[in-house]
Protein backbone atom coordinates (compact mmCIF):
# COMPACT_ATOMS: atom_id res chain seq x y z
CA UNK A 1 0.00 0.00 0.00
CA UNK A 2 1.36 3.69 -0.98
CA UNK A 3 0.72 4.82 2.90
CA UNK A 4 2.30 7.17 4.95
CA UNK A 5 4.15 4.92 6.83
CA UNK A 6 6.44 4.20 3.59
CA UNK A 7 8.58 7.36 4.28
CA UNK A 8 11.90 6.50 2.79
CA UNK A 9 13.16 9.76 0.89
CA UNK A 10 10.29 11.81 2.40
CA UNK A 11 11.44 15.35 3.26
CA UNK A 12 9.58 18.12 5.44
CA UNK A 13 8.78 15.91 8.66
CA UNK A 14 11.24 17.74 10.77
CA UNK A 15 14.80 17.41 12.32
CA UNK A 16 15.36 14.14 14.30
CA UNK A 17 15.62 14.92 18.09
CA UNK A 18 17.35 12.41 20.15
CA UNK A 19 16.67 12.70 23.86
CA UNK A 20 19.49 12.24 25.88
CA UNK A 21 19.10 9.55 28.90
CA UNK A 22 15.79 7.97 27.40
CA UNK A 23 13.54 5.81 29.59
CA UNK A 24 12.78 2.32 27.28
CA UNK A 25 9.02 3.31 28.21
CA UNK A 26 8.08 6.79 28.84
CA UNK A 27 4.50 5.88 30.30
CA UNK A 28 3.68 2.89 32.35
CA UNK A 29 0.88 2.47 29.76
CA UNK A 30 3.45 2.16 26.88
CA UNK A 31 5.12 -0.59 28.43
CA UNK A 32 1.30 -2.22 29.15
CA UNK A 33 0.38 -1.84 25.48
CA UNK A 34 3.91 -3.52 24.25
CA UNK A 35 3.79 -6.22 26.87
CA UNK A 36 0.08 -7.06 25.61
CA UNK A 37 1.02 -7.25 22.00
CA UNK A 38 3.75 -10.07 22.52
CA UNK A 39 0.89 -11.59 24.75
CA UNK A 40 -1.63 -11.33 22.44
CA UNK A 41 0.48 -12.77 19.35
CA UNK A 42 0.85 -16.01 21.09
CA UNK A 43 -2.72 -17.06 20.21
CA UNK A 44 -1.19 -17.24 16.70
CA UNK A 45 -4.73 -15.91 15.61
CA UNK A 46 -2.17 -13.39 13.07
CA UNK A 47 1.05 -13.22 12.02
CA UNK A 48 4.27 -10.42 12.09
CA UNK A 49 3.17 -9.45 8.91
CA UNK A 50 -0.33 -9.13 9.52
CA UNK A 51 0.90 -6.97 12.60
CA UNK A 52 2.58 -4.82 10.40
CA UNK A 53 -0.53 -4.42 8.12
CA UNK A 54 -2.73 -3.52 10.45
CA UNK A 55 -0.61 -0.50 11.90
CA UNK A 56 -0.19 0.98 8.08
CA UNK A 57 -4.36 1.04 7.53
CA UNK A 58 -4.28 3.36 10.62
CA UNK A 59 -5.30 6.80 8.57
CA UNK A 60 -2.55 8.68 7.30
CA UNK A 61 -3.07 11.71 9.63
CA UNK A 62 -3.72 9.77 12.28
CA UNK A 63 -0.65 7.55 11.41
CA UNK A 64 1.26 11.07 11.69
CA UNK A 65 -0.30 12.34 15.48
CA UNK A 66 -0.02 9.12 16.96
CA UNK A 67 3.12 8.10 19.05
CA UNK A 68 4.46 4.71 18.55
CA UNK A 69 2.99 2.47 21.16
CA UNK A 70 -0.62 4.44 20.77
CA UNK A 71 -0.03 2.88 17.31
CA UNK A 72 0.44 -0.12 18.67
CA UNK A 73 -2.60 -0.27 20.86
CA UNK A 74 -4.83 0.75 18.29
CA UNK A 75 -3.33 -2.19 16.34
CA UNK A 76 -4.46 -4.47 18.74
CA UNK A 77 -7.61 -3.58 19.12
CA UNK A 78 -8.29 -4.45 15.64
CA UNK A 79 -6.16 -7.35 15.54
CA UNK A 80 -8.15 -9.01 18.77
CA UNK A 81 -11.62 -8.34 16.84
CA UNK A 82 -10.64 -9.37 13.50
CA UNK A 83 -9.69 -12.49 15.02
CA UNK A 84 -12.65 -13.24 16.86
CA UNK A 85 -10.90 -12.50 20.56
CA UNK A 86 -13.11 -9.95 21.37
CA UNK A 87 -15.91 -7.84 20.16
CA UNK A 88 -15.89 -4.11 19.44
CA UNK A 89 -18.88 -3.96 21.89
CA UNK A 90 -16.40 -5.18 24.58
CA UNK A 91 -14.11 -2.79 23.83
CA UNK A 92 -16.15 0.04 23.69
CA UNK A 93 -17.75 -0.91 27.39
CA UNK A 94 -14.68 -2.10 28.91
CA UNK A 95 -16.02 -5.49 30.22
CA UNK A 96 -16.92 -8.71 28.39
CA UNK A 97 -20.24 -9.76 27.18
CA UNK A 98 -22.87 -11.68 29.19
CA UNK A 99 -22.27 -14.90 29.34
CA UNK A 100 -18.67 -14.91 27.56
CA UNK A 101 -16.50 -18.06 28.95
CA UNK A 102 -13.23 -17.28 30.03
CA UNK A 103 -9.93 -18.70 28.53
CA UNK A 104 -7.00 -19.35 29.44
CA UNK A 105 -3.97 -17.33 28.13
CA UNK A 106 -1.52 -18.80 26.25
CA UNK A 107 1.62 -16.75 27.25
CA UNK A 108 2.56 -17.27 30.95
CA UNK A 109 5.48 -15.81 32.82
CA UNK A 110 7.16 -19.03 31.94
CA UNK A 111 7.31 -18.37 28.13
CA UNK A 112 9.37 -15.25 28.83
CA UNK A 113 12.72 -17.01 28.66
CA UNK A 114 11.49 -19.11 25.63
CA UNK A 115 10.71 -15.69 23.58
CA UNK A 116 14.30 -14.52 24.43
CA UNK A 117 16.02 -17.80 23.04
CA UNK A 118 14.09 -18.65 19.98
CA UNK A 119 12.14 -15.78 18.84
CA UNK A 120 9.99 -16.34 15.71
CA UNK A 121 12.03 -16.83 12.96
CA UNK A 122 10.43 -15.98 9.15
CA UNK A 123 13.26 -18.26 7.66
CA UNK A 124 12.35 -21.74 6.09
CA UNK A 125 14.28 -24.20 5.28
CA UNK A 126 12.71 -25.37 1.73
CA UNK A 127 14.51 -25.72 -1.14
CA UNK A 128 13.21 -22.73 -3.37
CA UNK A 129 15.43 -21.68 -6.17
CA UNK A 130 16.79 -18.30 -6.06
CA UNK A 131 16.34 -16.30 -9.01
CA UNK A 132 19.23 -14.06 -9.29
CA UNK A 133 22.95 -14.31 -8.01
CA UNK A 134 25.22 -12.42 -6.21
CA UNK A 135 27.04 -9.69 -8.42
CA UNK A 136 23.75 -9.48 -11.07
CA UNK A 137 22.14 -6.27 -11.70
CA UNK A 138 18.61 -6.49 -10.37
CA UNK A 139 15.73 -4.06 -10.84
CA UNK A 140 12.94 -3.16 -8.40
CA UNK A 141 9.76 -4.01 -9.91
CA UNK A 142 7.42 -1.06 -10.29
CA UNK A 143 4.35 -2.81 -8.08
CA UNK A 144 2.00 -0.26 -6.41
CA UNK A 145 0.02 -3.16 -4.45
CA UNK A 146 -3.18 -2.42 -2.82
CA UNK A 147 -2.46 -4.22 0.17
CA UNK A 148 0.80 -5.07 2.34
CA UNK A 149 4.17 -4.73 0.45
CA UNK A 150 7.86 -4.24 2.13
CA UNK A 151 9.38 -2.89 -1.40
CA UNK A 152 9.35 0.29 -0.57
CA UNK A 153 8.04 3.47 -3.16
CA UNK A 154 11.52 4.79 -3.86
CA UNK A 155 13.47 1.70 -4.45
CA UNK A 156 10.93 0.80 -7.35
CA UNK A 157 11.94 1.07 -10.97
CA UNK A 158 15.54 1.48 -10.09
CA UNK A 159 18.31 -0.54 -10.74
CA UNK A 160 21.00 -1.94 -8.07
CA UNK A 161 23.13 -5.16 -7.95
CA UNK A 162 22.61 -8.42 -5.58
CA UNK A 163 25.14 -8.14 -2.72
CA UNK A 164 24.12 -11.28 -0.72
CA UNK A 165 21.87 -14.13 -0.62
CA UNK A 166 20.33 -14.22 3.05
CA UNK A 167 17.90 -17.08 1.98
CA UNK A 168 14.63 -18.42 1.78
CA UNK A 169 12.07 -16.43 3.86
CA UNK A 170 8.62 -16.27 4.29
CA UNK A 171 6.85 -13.66 1.93
CA UNK A 172 4.92 -10.39 3.81
CA UNK A 173 2.94 -9.81 0.73
CA UNK A 174 1.23 -13.03 1.23
CA UNK A 175 1.56 -13.67 4.57
CA UNK A 176 0.01 -10.49 6.00
CA UNK A 177 -3.24 -11.30 3.70
CA UNK A 178 -3.30 -15.04 5.13
CA UNK A 179 -2.54 -16.06 1.64
CA UNK A 180 0.43 -18.95 2.64
CA UNK A 181 4.33 -18.25 3.25
CA UNK A 182 5.30 -18.84 -0.14
CA UNK A 183 8.42 -19.05 0.98
CA UNK A 184 11.27 -17.00 -1.61
CA UNK A 185 14.86 -15.82 -1.19
CA UNK A 186 16.08 -12.41 0.25
CA UNK A 187 18.84 -10.76 -1.18
CA UNK A 188 19.99 -7.07 0.45
CA UNK A 189 20.56 -5.42 -2.98
CA UNK A 190 23.05 -2.31 -3.24
CA UNK A 191 21.53 0.98 -4.85
CA UNK A 192 24.42 3.37 -5.89
CA UNK A 193 22.19 6.80 -3.76
CA UNK A 194 22.93 8.65 -7.04
CA UNK A 195 20.73 5.65 -8.77
CA UNK A 196 18.08 6.99 -6.41
CA UNK A 197 18.60 10.31 -5.64
CA UNK A 198 20.07 11.46 -8.45
CA UNK A 199 23.00 14.17 -8.77
CA UNK A 200 22.38 15.59 -4.86
CA UNK A 201 23.69 12.70 -3.87
CA UNK A 202 27.67 11.21 -2.87
CA UNK A 203 28.87 9.13 -5.74
CA UNK A 204 30.27 7.19 -3.29
CA UNK A 205 26.86 6.40 -1.15
CA UNK A 206 24.94 3.39 -1.36
CA UNK A 207 21.56 2.15 0.14
CA UNK A 208 20.80 -1.55 0.69
CA UNK A 209 17.33 -2.61 0.67
CA UNK A 210 16.72 -6.25 1.73
CA UNK A 211 14.30 -7.23 -1.40
CA UNK A 212 12.20 -10.40 -1.78
CA UNK A 213 12.97 -12.46 -5.43
CA UNK A 214 8.91 -11.20 -6.01
CA UNK A 215 9.87 -7.50 -5.97
CA UNK A 216 12.93 -8.19 -8.26
CA UNK A 217 13.47 -8.32 -12.21
CA UNK A 218 16.11 -9.08 -13.96
CA UNK A 219 17.68 -6.15 -16.17
CA UNK B 1 -9.70 0.55 1.29
CA UNK B 2 -13.09 -1.23 3.24
CA UNK B 3 -10.96 -1.75 6.51
CA UNK B 4 -9.74 0.96 8.49
CA UNK B 5 -9.67 1.86 12.37
CA UNK B 6 -12.44 2.74 14.25
CA UNK B 7 -11.73 3.87 17.35
CA UNK B 8 -13.54 7.01 18.09
CA UNK B 9 -15.62 5.14 20.41
CA UNK B 10 -12.61 4.87 23.04
CA UNK B 11 -10.95 6.84 25.28
CA UNK B 12 -8.73 9.51 23.44
CA UNK B 13 -5.82 9.74 26.51
CA UNK B 14 -4.24 6.24 25.46
CA UNK B 15 -3.80 5.77 29.63
CA UNK B 16 -7.79 5.19 29.90
CA UNK B 17 -7.57 3.31 26.65
CA UNK B 18 -4.72 0.53 27.58
CA UNK B 19 -5.96 0.68 31.29
CA UNK B 20 -9.06 -0.11 29.76
CA UNK B 21 -7.81 -3.20 27.16
CA UNK B 22 -5.89 -4.76 29.88
CA UNK B 23 -8.70 -5.14 32.04
CA UNK B 24 -10.94 -6.65 29.20
CA UNK B 25 -8.57 -8.93 28.03
CA UNK B 26 -7.58 -10.18 31.65
CA UNK B 27 -11.06 -10.30 32.45
CA UNK B 28 -11.66 -12.12 29.01
CA UNK B 29 -8.31 -14.92 30.06
CA UNK B 30 -6.44 -13.31 26.88
CA UNK B 31 -3.75 -12.14 28.53
CA UNK B 32 -2.05 -13.40 31.83
CA UNK B 33 -1.31 -9.94 33.84
CA UNK B 34 1.95 -11.42 35.77
CA UNK B 35 3.09 -12.70 32.13
CA UNK B 36 3.05 -9.08 31.09
CA UNK B 37 4.88 -8.11 34.08
CA UNK B 38 7.88 -10.65 33.37
CA UNK B 39 7.71 -9.21 29.91
CA UNK B 40 8.38 -5.54 30.75
CA UNK B 41 10.85 -6.15 33.43
CA UNK B 42 12.66 -8.13 30.62
CA UNK B 43 12.97 -5.20 28.21
CA UNK B 44 13.52 -2.87 30.66
CA UNK B 45 16.27 -4.85 32.76
CA UNK B 46 17.73 -7.38 31.34
CA UNK B 47 17.05 -6.94 27.17
CA UNK B 48 19.24 -3.62 25.74
CA UNK B 49 22.38 -2.27 24.22
CA UNK B 50 24.51 -3.95 27.04
CA UNK B 51 24.23 -6.66 25.16
CA UNK B 52 25.65 -5.83 21.47
CA UNK B 53 28.28 -3.32 23.43
CA UNK B 54 29.58 -7.16 24.73
CA UNK B 55 29.25 -8.40 21.20
CA UNK B 56 31.16 -5.58 20.05
CA UNK B 57 33.50 -5.36 22.45
CA UNK B 58 34.57 -9.36 21.88
CA UNK B 59 34.93 -8.69 18.12
CA UNK B 60 37.42 -6.24 18.66
CA UNK B 61 39.56 -8.41 20.82
CA UNK B 62 39.04 -11.65 19.37
CA UNK B 63 39.70 -11.71 15.38
CA UNK B 64 37.97 -15.31 15.28
CA UNK B 65 35.24 -14.41 17.10
CA UNK B 66 34.93 -11.16 14.89
CA UNK B 67 35.50 -13.30 12.05
CA UNK B 68 32.25 -15.82 13.12
CA UNK B 69 30.59 -12.88 13.41
CA UNK B 70 30.66 -11.87 9.81
CA UNK B 71 29.95 -15.21 8.55
CA UNK B 72 26.99 -16.29 10.70
CA UNK B 73 25.84 -13.13 12.93
CA UNK B 74 22.92 -15.13 14.77
CA UNK B 75 25.39 -17.83 16.07
CA UNK B 76 27.94 -15.63 16.91
CA UNK B 77 25.80 -13.12 18.77
CA UNK B 78 23.97 -16.66 20.87
CA UNK B 79 27.68 -17.69 21.85
CA UNK B 80 27.48 -14.86 23.87
CA UNK B 81 23.51 -15.59 25.38
CA UNK B 82 21.74 -13.05 23.37
CA UNK B 83 19.05 -13.99 20.74
CA UNK B 84 15.51 -14.61 20.38
CA UNK B 85 13.15 -12.19 19.08
CA UNK B 86 13.76 -9.56 16.68
CA UNK B 87 17.01 -10.48 17.18
CA UNK B 88 16.36 -14.37 14.89
CA UNK B 89 18.64 -13.50 11.66
CA UNK B 90 21.07 -11.11 12.49
CA UNK B 91 23.67 -9.17 10.09
CA UNK B 92 26.67 -7.55 11.71
CA UNK B 93 28.59 -4.86 9.24
CA UNK B 94 31.66 -3.30 10.06
CA UNK B 95 32.51 0.35 10.43
CA UNK B 96 36.31 0.79 8.96
CA UNK B 97 38.05 4.79 8.38
CA UNK B 98 36.75 4.77 4.70
CA UNK B 99 33.10 2.75 5.76
CA UNK B 100 30.42 4.19 7.40
CA UNK B 101 27.13 1.87 7.97
CA UNK B 102 23.66 3.50 8.96
CA UNK B 103 21.06 1.22 10.33
CA UNK B 104 17.00 2.39 9.40
CA UNK B 105 13.77 0.64 8.92
CA UNK B 106 11.80 2.81 7.26
CA UNK B 107 8.35 1.40 6.97
CA UNK B 108 8.17 0.52 10.60
CA UNK B 109 10.65 0.67 13.41
CA UNK B 110 12.17 -2.98 12.55
CA UNK B 111 15.52 -3.05 15.39
CA UNK B 112 17.94 -5.55 16.30
CA UNK B 113 16.00 -5.69 19.78
CA UNK B 114 17.90 -9.58 21.24
CA UNK B 115 20.87 -6.86 21.16
CA UNK B 116 19.94 -3.30 21.33
CA UNK B 117 16.55 -3.97 23.40
CA UNK B 118 13.55 -1.41 22.32
CA UNK B 119 14.31 1.54 20.15
CA UNK B 120 14.18 4.83 21.21
CA UNK B 121 11.78 7.64 19.89
CA UNK B 122 13.83 9.65 17.68
CA UNK B 123 14.81 5.77 15.19
CA UNK B 124 10.91 5.12 15.03
CA UNK B 125 10.43 8.84 14.04
CA UNK B 126 8.84 9.63 10.95
CA UNK B 127 12.04 12.57 10.49
CA UNK B 128 14.78 9.78 10.89
CA UNK B 129 12.78 6.96 8.77
CA UNK B 130 12.39 9.33 5.97
CA UNK B 131 16.12 11.44 5.78
CA UNK B 132 18.20 8.11 6.81
CA UNK B 133 18.26 7.18 3.03
CA UNK B 134 17.62 10.12 0.87
CA UNK B 135 19.97 12.29 3.49
CA UNK B 136 22.20 9.75 5.99
CA UNK B 137 25.07 13.19 5.92
CA UNK B 138 22.46 15.52 7.31
CA UNK B 139 20.98 12.98 10.05
CA UNK B 140 24.69 12.17 10.90
CA UNK B 141 25.26 16.10 10.85
CA UNK B 142 22.21 16.21 13.46
CA UNK B 143 23.70 13.47 15.34
CA UNK B 144 27.34 15.73 15.92
CA UNK B 145 28.93 13.25 13.25
CA UNK B 146 30.43 15.08 10.14
CA UNK B 147 32.08 12.56 7.65
CA UNK B 148 34.65 13.37 4.97
CA UNK B 149 33.76 12.92 1.19
CA UNK B 150 36.10 10.38 1.29
CA UNK B 151 34.10 8.19 3.55
CA UNK B 152 31.33 5.86 1.67
CA UNK B 153 28.08 5.78 4.20
CA UNK B 154 26.28 2.42 3.32
CA UNK B 155 22.65 2.59 4.41
CA UNK B 156 20.89 -0.21 5.59
CA UNK B 157 16.88 -0.44 5.12
CA UNK B 158 16.00 -3.02 7.49
CA UNK B 159 12.94 -3.60 5.11
CA UNK B 160 13.14 -7.81 5.57
CA UNK B 161 13.40 -10.01 8.42
CA UNK B 162 16.88 -9.12 8.51
CA UNK B 163 18.40 -7.17 11.67
CA UNK B 164 21.45 -5.13 11.59
CA UNK B 165 24.22 -3.88 14.01
CA UNK B 166 27.10 -2.02 13.32
CA UNK B 167 30.13 -2.69 14.43
CA UNK B 168 32.00 0.52 15.62
CA UNK B 169 35.36 1.24 15.27
CA UNK B 170 37.90 0.39 17.80
CA UNK B 171 39.08 3.57 18.94
CA UNK B 172 42.64 4.18 18.90
CA UNK B 173 44.86 4.35 22.73
CA UNK B 174 42.45 1.55 24.11
CA UNK B 175 44.73 -1.36 23.35
CA UNK B 176 45.82 -1.51 27.03
CA UNK B 177 41.63 -1.84 28.01
CA UNK B 178 39.68 -5.07 29.07
CA UNK B 179 36.93 -6.32 27.32
CA UNK B 180 34.67 -5.08 29.63
CA UNK B 181 36.39 -1.73 30.04
CA UNK B 182 35.98 -1.70 25.61
CA UNK B 183 32.24 -2.71 26.34
CA UNK B 184 31.75 0.09 28.96
CA UNK B 185 32.02 2.49 26.45
CA UNK B 186 30.36 1.22 23.12
CA UNK B 187 26.84 3.52 22.98
CA UNK B 188 23.86 2.50 21.24
CA UNK B 189 23.45 5.43 19.05
CA UNK B 190 27.41 3.53 17.54
CA UNK B 191 25.90 0.52 16.85
CA UNK B 192 22.82 1.68 15.25
CA UNK B 193 25.67 3.81 12.98
CA UNK B 194 24.49 7.76 14.04
CA UNK B 195 28.03 7.92 16.64
CA UNK B 196 31.45 6.38 16.48
CA UNK B 197 32.69 5.31 20.06
CA UNK B 198 34.66 7.94 21.70
CA UNK B 199 38.16 7.55 22.24
CA UNK B 200 38.38 7.43 26.35
CA UNK B 201 39.57 10.67 27.79
CA UNK B 202 42.98 9.92 29.44
CA UNK B 203 43.68 8.40 25.49
CA UNK B 204 42.94 11.28 24.12
CA UNK B 205 45.58 13.58 25.28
Amino acid sequence: MNGVHDMGGMQGLGPVEAEPNEPVFHAPWEARAFAMNIAAGAWRKWNTDAGRYQIELIPAAEYLRMSYYEKWAARLEELLIKAGLVTREEITRGQPAPGSVKATPPFTVDKVPFLLRTGAGAKRDVAVPARFQIGQPVRARNIHPSGHTRLPRYARGHVGTVDRDHGVYVFPDTNAHFLGEKPQHVYSVRFAARELWGDQASARDSVYIDLWDDYLEPV
Amino acid sequence: MSERHEHQTVPSDPALRVKALESLLVEKGIVDPAALDALIDTYQHKVGPRNGARVVARAWVDPAYKQRLFEDATSAIAELGYGGRQGEHMVVVENTPAIHNLVVCTLCSCYPWSVLGLPPVWYKSAPYRSRAVIDPRGVLREFGLELGQDVEVRVWDSTAELRYLVLPERPAGTQDLSEDDLAAMVTRDAMIGVAKVAAPRRARA
